[in-house]
């Protein structure tokens, strides 16, 4: 593996698998289904009770 | 604390303090003539200290409660009066260099009195001790009630936190000594590096291991931070320790890594720790201890995620940024800066996140002096970063590289930030663990949030102040085209800010004292609160009404 292969490596693949990671991370955010379950975890920190759940 | 450990557990606990104590006699016996020797003392000693501790309580009574019924909290009871304490003590100690850059001589000629020596003490006791205490416990807390599951035993979190404490004591001896690899950050040598990867894992396994307990079927954002935090730290910390030490007996070892590949690691090292030890562990702290205290949901939950994935993709990158102007290539550093450009956009929807979710709380922000520190520290997130990618473009950094404008920035996120929303969880959760009504006196909590800001403000202009005009003279041509300045005119231009900077600094070292002392008064002498109180039933007569600071 040679300096000049790697700094190509990391120049192109580098930059695309990132680019695909942050879609994908959009894509999770946004999709419709998702938004009850984000709405839910936002509020269930806030409950009062302190107990393990059985 | 013993009485809560089964049988089986204290065995294993007993077990385990054995094993610590035989490395120890072994370091001790193998390198008796070498610094690593009294290492090796020192873990032996304290792993009999805790052995008498187990055995004293060996024979109480097993526990008979129903263990599935409640959380597991006595490690993080414990690890909050320990991360206070290294508070007090790291500070102290950055005060002490602090008066000590205004008069040099206060040294002794004493080794262990030189700056050299006792700077890393006040890094590392801050940072690790008091950070990263706090995180652990406070990580504890957070897993269980967001997965709504008590953890899976009970002596894996004292192994972590004990273990972990014991590695800063090594730290922290180790330089009064003069044991240290010179890596900034990671100056602890082979062994403890060593025993840090066993502690880490283990920590990283129990977290796991409590979420797959878990049964809240979602995992709560502030959860990712603090998993991030953990994993990329025990990446981190492996990657740049690898070293060959010269002899198993001796402290001293080589690094694999040398020339610039040596630097760019340590730096990459060295901003991820910023990354993910100083801020993703205390996003995690913020996004759970926020929203509870304002008693308000995050304002955008999509936005805390987009930012944390943001956060964990940019900051990986941005390490080059330390090296600006060296020998590293120059399409690197190019990389690194533009990573710290962007890097502002997650960072400061973090922050914003975070105000926003205040948005309709000024009210409690104005009367309640906890979440104004969480408040406060929010908006120095956002300044610090601000700040930060401004100093990573070359030409910027062309003048703030070397100066105390770095010392400004690391305190603004320091002090503004690491230390504001830990003072904040450490408040919330106080009277929450011991069942208190309140703190102790919150009119101390409003005393202390004083003095922490007004340390911090005057800290950071101090050095902003001192920074640029020491920048600015190092920069100054004369007529034939040399530098008009000497480089001791400019220490004499910095002694003012050196001495504000160290008033201020003993402003907010004083504001963590009396938040140790609130904190224990609160332990040990506020009325148990009403238990089965249900939380909107009027305060019963007698009991002292609601004060600002709850
Ligand atoms: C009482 C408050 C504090 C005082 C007086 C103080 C003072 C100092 C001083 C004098 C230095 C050395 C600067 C130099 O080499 O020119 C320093 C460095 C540092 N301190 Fe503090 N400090 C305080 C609190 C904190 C806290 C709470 C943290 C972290 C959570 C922190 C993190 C650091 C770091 C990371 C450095 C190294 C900076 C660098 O290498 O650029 N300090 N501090
Ligand atoms: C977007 C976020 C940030 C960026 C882009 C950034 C960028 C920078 C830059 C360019 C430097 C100066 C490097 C040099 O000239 O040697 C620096 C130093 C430093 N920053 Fe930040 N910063 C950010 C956030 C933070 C935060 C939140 C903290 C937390 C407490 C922090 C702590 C530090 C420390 C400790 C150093 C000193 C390292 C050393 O030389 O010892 N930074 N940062």
């Amino acid at each position: 593996m040679t300096h000049d292969f790697l700094v190509g490596f990391s120049k192109s693949f580098g930059l695309f698998y990132l680019i695909a990671l942050s879609i994908g991370v959009l894509i999770y955010t946004y999709w419709p289904s998702n938004k009850k379950r984000f709405d839910y975890a936002a509020k269930s920190v806030l409950s009062e009770d302190d107990k393990p759940w059985a | 604390m013993i009485a809560q450990l089964t049988r089986n557990e204290r065995q294993t606990a007993l077990l385990i303090l054995l094993a610590v104590a035989i490395g120890g006699l072994a370091m001790a016996v193998g390198g008796r003539d070498n610094l690593l020797g009294i290492h090796g003392a020192i873990a032996m000693a304290l792993a009999i200290v805790m052995m008498f501790v187990v055995i004293g309580g060996y024979y109480a009574p097993e526990p008979t409660e129903d263990r599935t019924a409640s959380y597991y909290d006595d490690p993080t009871k414990v690890g909050i009066i320990i991360a206070m304490v290294w508070a007090v003590i790291g500070m102290a100690v950055g005060d002490w260099v602090a008066w000590l850059l205004v008069f040099p001589d206060m040294t002794f000629d004493a080794g262990w009195a030189s700056f050299g020596r006792l700077r890393p003490i006040h890094t590392s006791g801050v940072i690790f001790g008091f950070g990263g205490n706090a995180l652990i416990a406070t990580s504890f807390y957070v897993m269980q009630r967001t997965s709504r599951a008590r953890m899976p035993d009970q002596v894996t979190p004292w192994f972590v936190l004990l273990g972990y404490n014991l590695f800063c004591i090594i730290a922290a001896t180790g330089y009064l000594m003069g044991v240290t690899q010179s890596r900034e950050y990671a100056e602890p040598e082979w062994y403890a590096d060593i025993w840090l990867v066993i502690v880490w894992v283990t920590y990283f396994v129990l977290y796991l291991r409590t979420l797959a307990r878990r049964k809240e079927p979602h995992i709560y954002v502030a959860n990712w931070y603090y998993l991030a935090f953990i994993l990329v730290v025990a990446m981190l910390h492996i990657v740049n320790n690898l070293a060959v030490p010269i002899s198993l007996t001796q402290a001293k070892s080589y690094s694999l890594f040398s020339g610039v590949q040596d630097a760019m690691t340590q730096w990459w090292y060295g901003h991820n720790a910023v990354a993910f030890f100083l801020t993703a562990g205390f996003l995690g702290m913020m996004y759970y201890y926020m929203p509870k205290r304002a008693g308000r949901p995050i304002y955008s939950y999509r936005l805390s995620i987009i930012s944390f994935w943001g956060i964990t993709f940019f900051y990986m990158w941005a390490g080059s940024h330390h090296l600006h102007y060296t020998a590293l290539p120059h399409w690197v550093q190019t990389l690194g800066m533009t990573f710290s450009v962007m890097l502002l956009v997650p960072s400061w929807a973090s922050a914003g996140n975070a105000l926003m979710t205040l948005n309709g709380a000024w009210h409690k922000v104005r009367d309640d002096a906890t979440l104004r520190f969480m408040m406060v520290a929010a908006v120095f997130y956002g300044l610090t970063t601000f700040e930060g990618s401004f100093m990573a473009i070359r030409p910027v950094n062309a003048l703030s590289h070397y100066t105390d404008w770095t010392v400004g920035h690391v305190h603004a996120g320091a002090l503004g930030w690491v230390a504001m929303i830990t003072f904040g969880a450490i408040y919330a959760s106080v009277p929450w663990l011991w069942k208190r009504e309140s703190m102790w006196s919150p009119r101390l909590v409003e005393v202390h949030f004083w003095l922490a800001l007004a340390g911090t403000i005057i800290y950071v202009f101090a050095m902003w102040n001192s920074g640029i005009i020491q920048g600015l003279m190092w920069r100054t041509y004369g007529e034939g085209g040399t530098l008009a300045y000497s480089f001791v005119d400019s220490l004499i231009a910095m002694r003012p800010y050196y001495i504000a900077r160290a008033v201020g600094g003993l402003f907010f070292l004083l504001g963590a004292a009396i938040g140790l002392y609130n904190i224990w008064m609160t332990i040990r002498s506020a009325p148990e609160a009403a238990y089965d109180m249900t939380p909107d039933e009027p305060v019963v007569a007698g009991m002292p009404a609601m004060q600002p600071g709850e």
